[in-house]
This record gives structure tokens, sequence and C-alpha cells, in this order.
């Protein structure tokens, strides 16, 4: 056997075999950071929070990266980058989406809130964070936006869950910290708040 | 006793910071001029780079620098293998062999696919086992183990001894390490029950949610860098070694951190902080390393699996008389842990065994680097004794609640191979009310009943980890202003401590919360020393050295008085944030008059004199800094003697269907025994969190590696199965002893990983229960191993096989 080969003829050969495939160049087409040669770039237009933001997006550009990193909204986490965890969760006309898993450019009709855009105009908080301040419902606090995304969006489509109803509404989102106990609390506690 | 903050709810001061996204975390900062770091890292399980050309990539548009091993270790690489941030003798698919630098992150990726890196493969080792054959595989250059102080050194076993192993049989080699008590062949012939047979627990990662990316930059000659970690000074101390960097020049910033498990409590678990620091340094440009999720598996951690042989003996009575364990542990790719040695001392403080005997051998293997992970070693043993313990009580005709009171550890008792003694310990209690608040007798009816394929288990099951240290520092301020500020090291990463162990300060001086700040999140807010947040341990330390520094300031509060307005500082009591005489209230200052003198008298009062000397160096440069800004309280913790233990006790009921292997949760109730309790809604969070791991070990998380190229096949969510809300009970009730330890001023202790054990235990357990006592001796024991029991067919392909599937 050939003891010596190079890193690309190696990947090159593992690729071919189906045995790697990474998420890496996902990453990095997603973070639209870069443009392409042969694409036009386009001003898009998005509803943001209420507000409809003209942003320099790249075909490939999802819309976690967007929000993160082109509007400085960086409450929107990226646990995972490739659907699997929730951490990116925000609203697209009301329904839970995954931030890292849609393309900007598809959502130029679309109403985004995300955790930013939650508080009134007084600074008040939105009864489902008041009430994970209350539960203390997250822990290390990385995925409670896309937890309290998910409780928003299942309060307003069904304003008094069961919490069988509510386990399975958030069952989208991942906490490592296991605080799914004390989230489930402050769905419940939300639903008494908004009363 | 009646205290005004310890024992109350209250909200951290990070919390609304969490629910609206605008607390930062590391990647979530920008700098100006930020550049973006990738790096190449290994992709083959074992390899020595023999040349690299970055040639073409150096020249491209946008890049603008690299970082190799040579740069990094112009004097060769360093022996260990375990803190190199870069290297050219990659010991497992993932590890950074450079890091290039580029105005975005495609460049970087992009430039790094343009560099050619010529490997030589070296055989690689999946399996402890394997690489103890005759002619397996060594993981490292120089041999399968690292000798501590020694080096690297070659350890095989003869063909029969592994394959005896592998058939389940006692190891007949030399191990490593040796530790004992008792007669164990006397206790032993005691024994009218007799567990034998081997077990495997699989290695797992840590898998935080926020993936360890990192800024770092340098400004006057000071490094600027964030990161997520558990411990915020502790951390910084040991980052900045690795970096190279003096201390006092280093500013870490980590104001949350996405979770740590055990895998950022110290520097030497993510030393690939000091990459972007490097190349910051050599680049003259702020750098930002984003991790990616499957960075996070590669260069993050995962926990020793473990391949062992176990003995236990039982009198008729249901007294454990001895425990004979032998473990080889998969040390991975970049060196291991201890779980093996505390897996034993596990046992021993939990059933307080007679005679215990501890053999042990670690063995590295080309797959993740491992290293403390929840409860290490305790939490593997305990899904592997709880049900033995309840096959040995059925065969003894001892109820299995009973035969965990009869062993249980109480006050006054020794644990461990040291036969170290407890600093209080109230299992007995713990168990008392788990099972009468789970009405666990009465629920005996409903054991093994059937419903179709469904058959109901119950289980009850003990955790236990070591929770305290002690030596550390502690510092308080008071401005003219009165308030009070609480400089605490202790970092974030969602148990809060560093907001409850403050609140010890606040208890001394009688401070309402809302007066009182908490000075953390960056080390040049100038914090002392604490121990890294990890081993359970933070409450008791944390709280011992809040409470002396506030006790401090409190006798200097007191001394001021005296001075000032005549008499004896033991004539002054405080209340209502003010010093004043016992005999005449009217006769005193408000904290922020006290707080003044003491700032207009300096010297001691203001931490220009009479410090204590154990002061550690980076407490030290603190208080310098801190020197004559305000009025201190300052204080070195002594050491404290004895085990403050953490002991938690778990009750579930399950339902397991035979055809399918799943197992349903029905009800869990977890009940803590940590001393007094600080906070209860952070009490409750560590036992409901650690309920989660404790499912998701007993019966998901484990990662697999490819045995033909030895490339990790597990590095997402989905594919080392975290649970999730579905897999857990839809409410786990908690609770707890509440019960005072007289090595703490305040009397708590911590809990975050025997929350986790007593969960698998009891699990585990359950399921034992509800297959008519069978023992798998595993975990995870997965759906599929169910239905292979059931089915009669055993899957094995390897036995004791690690990181690969066992059944
Ligand atoms: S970051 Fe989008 S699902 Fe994980
Ligand atoms: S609170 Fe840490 S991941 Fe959910």
């Amino acid at each position: 056997m050939n003891q010596k080969l190079t890193r690309r003829r190696f990947i090159k050969g593992v690729i071919a075999s189906g045995a790697a495939a990474t998420s890496t160049a996902a990453w990095y087409s997603a973070t639209g950071q870069e443009r392409p040669s042969g694409f036009v770039e386009r001003l898009v237009r998005i509803n943001v929070n209420g507000q409809v933001r003209s942003v320099d997006v790249e075909p490939q550009e999802t819309l976690a990266s967007t929000l993160r990193y082109k509007l400085g909204l960086t409450g929107t986490k990226l646990g995972c980058n490739r659907g699997e965890c929730g951490a990116c969760t925000v609203l697209v006309d009301d329904v839970t989406t995954y931030a890292c898993s849609v393309l900007t450019h598809s959502m130029k009709n679309g109403r985004i809130e995300t955790v930013e855009g939650l508080e009134s105009a007084n600074g008040d908080l939105h009864p489902v964070q008041q009430a994970f301040v209350e539960e203390l419902s997250p822990q290390c606090g990385y995925c409670t936006p896309g937890q309290v995304m998910s409780a928003v969006g299942l309060l307003r489509a069904n304003p008094n869950p069961s919490r069988e109803e509510a386990r399975h509404a958030m069952s989208g989102n991942i906490c490592r910290c296991g605080s799914y106990d004390s989230y489930l609390d402050g769905v419940m506690r939300a639903t008494e708040l908004i009363g | 006793m009646a205290y005004m903050h310890i024992g109350k709810d209250f909200t951290p001061p990070d919390v609304p910071g969490k629910v609206t996204g605008r607390i930062k975390y590391a990647e979530d900062y920008t700098r100006e001029g930020m550049v973006y770091a990738r790096l190449l890292t290994s992709p083959i399980p074992h390899a020595r780079v023999l040349d690299i050309d970055a040639s073409a990539a150096l020249a491209m548009d946008g890049v603008i620098g690299i970082l190799t091993a040579d740069d990094v270790y112009p004097d060769g690489e360093p022996q260990s293998t375990g803190l190199k941030i870069l290297t050219n003798e990659p010991t497992l698919v993932g590890e950074p062999i450079l890091a290039l630098a580029a105005v975005d992150e495609k460049t970087a990726e992009s430039a790094i696919a343009q560099i050619s890196v010529t490997f030589e493969r070296l055989p690689f080792v999946l399996d402890p086992l394997d690489s103890l054959q005759p002619g397996g595989a060594d993981a490292y250059n120089g041999g399968n183990t690292f000798v501590f102080r020694q080096g690297f050194a070659e350890e095989k076993w003869t063909a029969d001894q592994v394959a005896s192993f592998r058939a389940g049989n006692e190891p007949t080699a030399e191990p490593q390490q040796t530790v004992e008590y008792g007669d164990l062949d006397a206790a032993f012939g005691e024994s009218s029950y007799v567990y034998e047979g081997t077990f495997t627990n699989a290695g797992y990662p840590h898998h935080s949610m926020e993936p360890r990316s990192a800024l770092a930059y340098w400004e006057d000659g000071k490094l600027y860098l964030h990161g997520g970690s558990q411990s915020l000074t502790a951390f910084a101390d040991g980052i900045a070694g690795i970096i190279g960097v003096p201390k006092e020049d280093l500013v870490f910033v980590n104001a949350a951190t996405g979770g740590g498990f055990g895998q950022r409590a110290r520097a030497g678990s993510v030393p690939v902080y000091a990459v972007p620091a490097k190349l910051s340094q050599k680049i003259n440009r702020p750098v930002m390393m984003r991790a990616t999720r499957e960075e996070e598996f590669t260069l993050g951690g995962a926990r020793q699996g473990l391949t062992g042989w176990i003995k236990v003996g039982f009198k008729p009575d249901g007294v454990m008389a001895a425990c004979d364990l032998w473990i080889v542990s998969d040390n991975g790719g970049k060196g291991g842990g201890a779980d093996a040695y505390s897996a034993a001392d596990c046992i021993s403080v939990l059933y307080q065994a007679d005679a215990v005997r501890f053999r042990g051998t670690a063995i590295g293997t080309n797959t993740a680097h491992r290293g403390a992970q929840r409860g290490p070693g305790q939490n593997q043993i305990a899904p592997i004794i709880s049900p033995i313990l309840d096959v040995a009580a059925d065969e003894l005709g001892v109820s299995r609640l009973d035969i965990r009171k009869i062993n249980a550890a109480m006050t006054g008792d020794v644990g461990g191979p040291q036969r170290t003694p407890f600093t209080s310990a109230y299992m007995p209690e713990a168990l008392e009310q788990a099972a009468t608040e789970f009405d666990w007798e009465g629920r005996q009816s409903r054991r093994r009943q059937t419903n179709g394929s469904k058959v109901i288990g119950l289980g009850i099951g003990q955790g236990y980890h070591n929770a305290g240290r002690s030596g550390m520092d502690g510092i308080v301020m008071m401005g003219a202003d009165g308030r009070l500020k609480i400089h605490n090291g202790v970092g974030n990463l969602g148990t809060y401590s560093y907001a409850s162990t403050s609140r010890a300060a606040a208890e001394v001086l009688q401070m309402p919360w809302e007066s009182c700040d908490i000075i953390t999140g960056r080390t040049d807010l100038h914090l002392p020393i604490t121990s890294p947040q990890d081993g359970s341990n933070s409450i008791f330390t944390n709280t011992r050295t809040c409470y002396g520094a506030a006790q401090d300031m409190l006798t200097k509060m007191k001394e001021i008085a005296a001075t000032d307005l005549g008499g004896d500082p033991a004539d002054y009591d405080i209340s209502n944030e003010r010093v004043h005489q016992i005999a005449d209230e009217s006769v005193g200052y408000s904290y922020a008059q006290v707080a003044q003198r003491a700032i207009e008298l300096g010297g001691k009062y203001t931490g220009s004199a009479e410090l204590p000397e154990e002061l550690a160096e980076w407490t030290q440069i603190a208080v310098s800094r801190l020197e004559g800004t305000g009025f201190m309280g300052i204080f070195h913790d002594p050491r404290h003697e004895g085990n403050p233990p953490g002991f938690t006790v778990t009750a579930c009921e399950i339902e397991l269907d035979k055809e399918t292997g799943k197992i349903d949760i029905l009800e869990m109730i977890s009940i803590g025994e940590a001393g007094t309790i600080m906070h209860p809604k952070g009490m409750d969070n560590q036992l409901v969190g650690g309920a989660v791991w404790g499912i998701g070990l007993s019966v998901y998380e484990r990662h697999l590696y490819d045995p033909q190229n030895g490339l990790p096949a597990s590095t997402g969510y989905w594919q080392s199965k975290v649970p999730t809300y579905l897999d857990t009970p839809l409410k786990i009730e908690t609770g707890w002893v509440d019960l005072p330890d007289p090595e703490n001023p305040v009397g708590a202790r911590g809990i975050g990983e025997p929350s986790m054990g007593s969960v698998s235990a009891a699990l585990t357990a359950a399921i034992t229960d509800a297959l008519d006592g069978h023992i798998f001796g595993a975990s995870p024991i997965t759906a599929d191993m169910i239905i292979n029991h059931v089915a009669g067919t055993s899957e094995e392909a390897v036995p004791l096989a690690q990181n690969n599937f066992r059944g």
C-alpha cells in the first residue's frame, strides 16, 4: 500500500467513495461573504421585525447569515447551521422556520420576526420572554432565542396548549443543557400571562 | 436558619439577556479590521505531515497569512498530545494542522483547498483492545499509552488475554494502576450472592450548543480573547500559559457560554482558542475563528469509553461486601481522563463496600479527545452497578429500596480508596424522600405488568460526585455609593452559580440584592482566581470565598465604626445597610459612609496593605489594579477537611415495548442531597438538566467511527442522538433534602453531576426490571439491543467494542 498520499488525493478518494460529506462547504457557501463570479449582486428588501430592510444578499445566502452578519441581529443563534438543532428558529409569517435552512432570497414576501423584535415599544418583555425569566427556563441560553420563537409561534397558533401539545410544538428545538422541563414550565406560564 | 437570600429564588442578571438575545457569546462580537481563520485539519486518523506547500494559497487575493505547527513550536512539538494547538503528527481525524486567515471565510476555505499537504499515513486503531493485541496499531507516535512524566509507552497483551477478556472473563494482564482497600478475598468469602460480568460504556461527544468559536486581537500589548468557557479566571489562567502570554497581559472576555459539560472547564480541553490568538499576533489583525458543528465534534471532546469487568459480592442481608473492578479506558487520540478510577471511587462512596479493588489501564485510540464529561466515571458506572444491585436484591429477598438503604452513606462514614470522611452525608434521607414522594412501595404492584407488547419497569438509582473544593480567593468592593460589588470569577455556563454564590456575600452584609452588582464576564474587571467550574464544586467552593470576602469587609466596617464612633468592634452590628452600635442603633455609619471612610483611610481597607499571604498570582494582579479604588474585602480560603459529597436519588417508572425496543418514561422524580439549597430554581434546573443527560447516557448517546477509514460518523446531533423534548418525560418532578453541610459557611454543596448519574442508574434498573432481571452491562442500551435480547439473538459483532456498534 502506498503510505504517502496528499491530503487532496485522499479527500478526492473519500468523496468519490461517498464515505465523507462534510458540512463545511455548506457553511461557507451559506455565509455569503464572497461574491462568486458570474452572479449578479442583488439588493433584496426583506421585512424584519416590522421594518423593511434592504440588504445585499448573495444567491446562496441563508436567512440566518443575513440576520446575523448583515443586519447585526445576533440573537438568532447558529448551533448547527444544518437544520438539526433549532437554535436559529425565527418566525416567517407566524410559522416557525429554521433560519439556517432557508435562503434569504425566498423571504422577499415574508414577514420575518426574530427574538429582537418581540419586546414592546416601551421595552416590556413579550409574555413568553417574561415567563421564561420567571421560570428560569434558560440554562446556558444558547438555545433560548430559538425556544422563545418556537413558543411564540405555538401560542399564536394555539393560545391554550396542553403541556403535551407544547412539547410536540417545541420538539424541533434541542436544548443540550436539558432544560426542556423548565421551558415547558415557561410556556405554560406564558399561557397564563397572555390570559 | 432564617436567611435573607440563601434558599430564595431570584433572577440572575444575565437571564433577561438570554431571552432577548442581547447577551453576547464569542461569535456575536466583531472587531474593526477583523479577518477570518479557517483550519486545515487532518483527513486521516493517524499520520505524519511530510510537507506543506501553501504557496498557491498565500498568493491568492484576500489571503493574509497562515500559522503552522512549526510557527507555534519552533523547538519541536510538545511530547504530550493534549495541549498541542496545531500539529504535524495528527492522531485523529479533524486535528488541526494549520490555520489560514483571509478577508472572509470563503476565501479562507478556498485558499485552504489550494494547500497541498503530503502525509505519511500511519496505522490507526479505534478500539483499545485492538491496540492491546500483539501487533495492534498504536494511536500515538511512540506508543499507545502515555505515562505521566515519562512520555509515551507501548503496552501489549497476549492474544489469549485479549480474547479471554472479550469472552467475558477477568483480565489477567498486569494493570497500569491498582488501588484497593479492605480484604477482598475475605469479603467475597462472606458473600452469598456474587455477580460477575463484563461491561462497556460508549464514548460520546459533549456537543455543547455553542460551537467553540473564538475572536482574538492584540491592542496596546494586551491580548483580548473572546471565547466560551465554564470557568472565567481559572480558564484564563490556563489559556495564558498555552498561548504564552503573561497573565497580566491577557483579557479574557466571556459573558456567556453556550454549554460546557466538562469540556470547557479548563483551558487544556479548548487549546484551539490559542489559534486565533497566535494568528492574530502573527498577522496583526483581529481574527475570528468560527467553528462549525462538525468541528465542534472533532475539536471538542468525548466521554471516555470504558471496557470493564466487574465482580460484586453481597452478604445475606444485602450489605455490599466487595467490589472488584478492572477497566480498560479509551484515552482517544489526544489523551484522556481518570474516569475509571472515579467509577471505583463512586461505588465505594455510594455503597460503602467493605473491600474494593480497582485495576485500570488506559489506552489511546485514534478517536476524539477524551476529557471530563459531566460526572466522568461516576456516571458511567451508575448504569452498570444499579441493575446489579437489583438482581442481588431479588436473589437475596431484600427489597430494591432496602438494599440501597442498607448500603447508604451517612454522616460519619468514609468513602473512596483513600477512606476520606464525608463533611456530611444524608443519603438515607434522600432515599426515603424519593421513595415517599414517588410512592415507591405503592407502585410495586405495577411492576412488570404487561399491556400487549409493553411492560412496566420500575427503577430507583443513586448518583454521586465529590462536590466541593477550597483554597481559592474572594474579593468584594464597595464604593462611596454604598453598593456592594461582588467580584466573581466563576464563569457563566448556565448553572447560575456565578450569581448564587455571590449571594453568600450579600447574605453576610445583609445587603438587599438590588444594592449588589456582580462583577464578572471579563477578566479586566479584576476578578479573583477560582477553581475551574467543574466537578460540581462551584457552589461549595465559591460560597466559601464570597462569604469570606464579605466577612472581611464586615470586620473592617466594624473596626472603622469603632475607631471613629467609639467603643469596640464587638459592640457593633449591621442592619438596613448600616453598621451601628448594638446598644444604640442611631450611632453608626451607613454603608456609603463607612465605604467613604475606608477609602479615606486606605491601607488594608483599600487593598494596599495586609493582604492575605497566600493569594494566587491571578488574584494579586486583580488586587493590584483595584488597590485604592474602593473599600475592599478580601479573603483567601484555607483548605477544608473531608469530602463534601453531592448526592441524588431518582425513581422512575417506564413502559418498555418489547416489539420496538422503545422506552417511554412515564414518571420520574429526582431528589437532590446537596446541603443547604442556595437557589431552588437553579437546583431544579440542574436536576432536570442532569436527568436529560442521564437519559442520553442510558439509552441514546454514543459516537461511532468508520472502521475502514477512521472517519467520525456521528459529528451531528442526530447521529449521536441528544435527547429531545419527546425523549424525556413530560414532567420531571424534583425535590431536595436541604440539610446543611458543616464545612460550608452557608451549608451548601454542589449537584450538577450526580443528577445525571442517579437518572441513569434508575433508568437502567427499570429496563432490567422490565426485562425480568436481564443485565445488559452497557451504556447506552439502545432499542436494537433490547430487540435482540427479546429475540434471543446476540448481535455483538465484536464483543466489548469501543467506538463501534455493540449490539
Ligand atoms: S442552526 Fe439552524 S437548525 Fe441548527
Ligand atoms: S439552555 Fe443550553 S442549550 Fe438550551
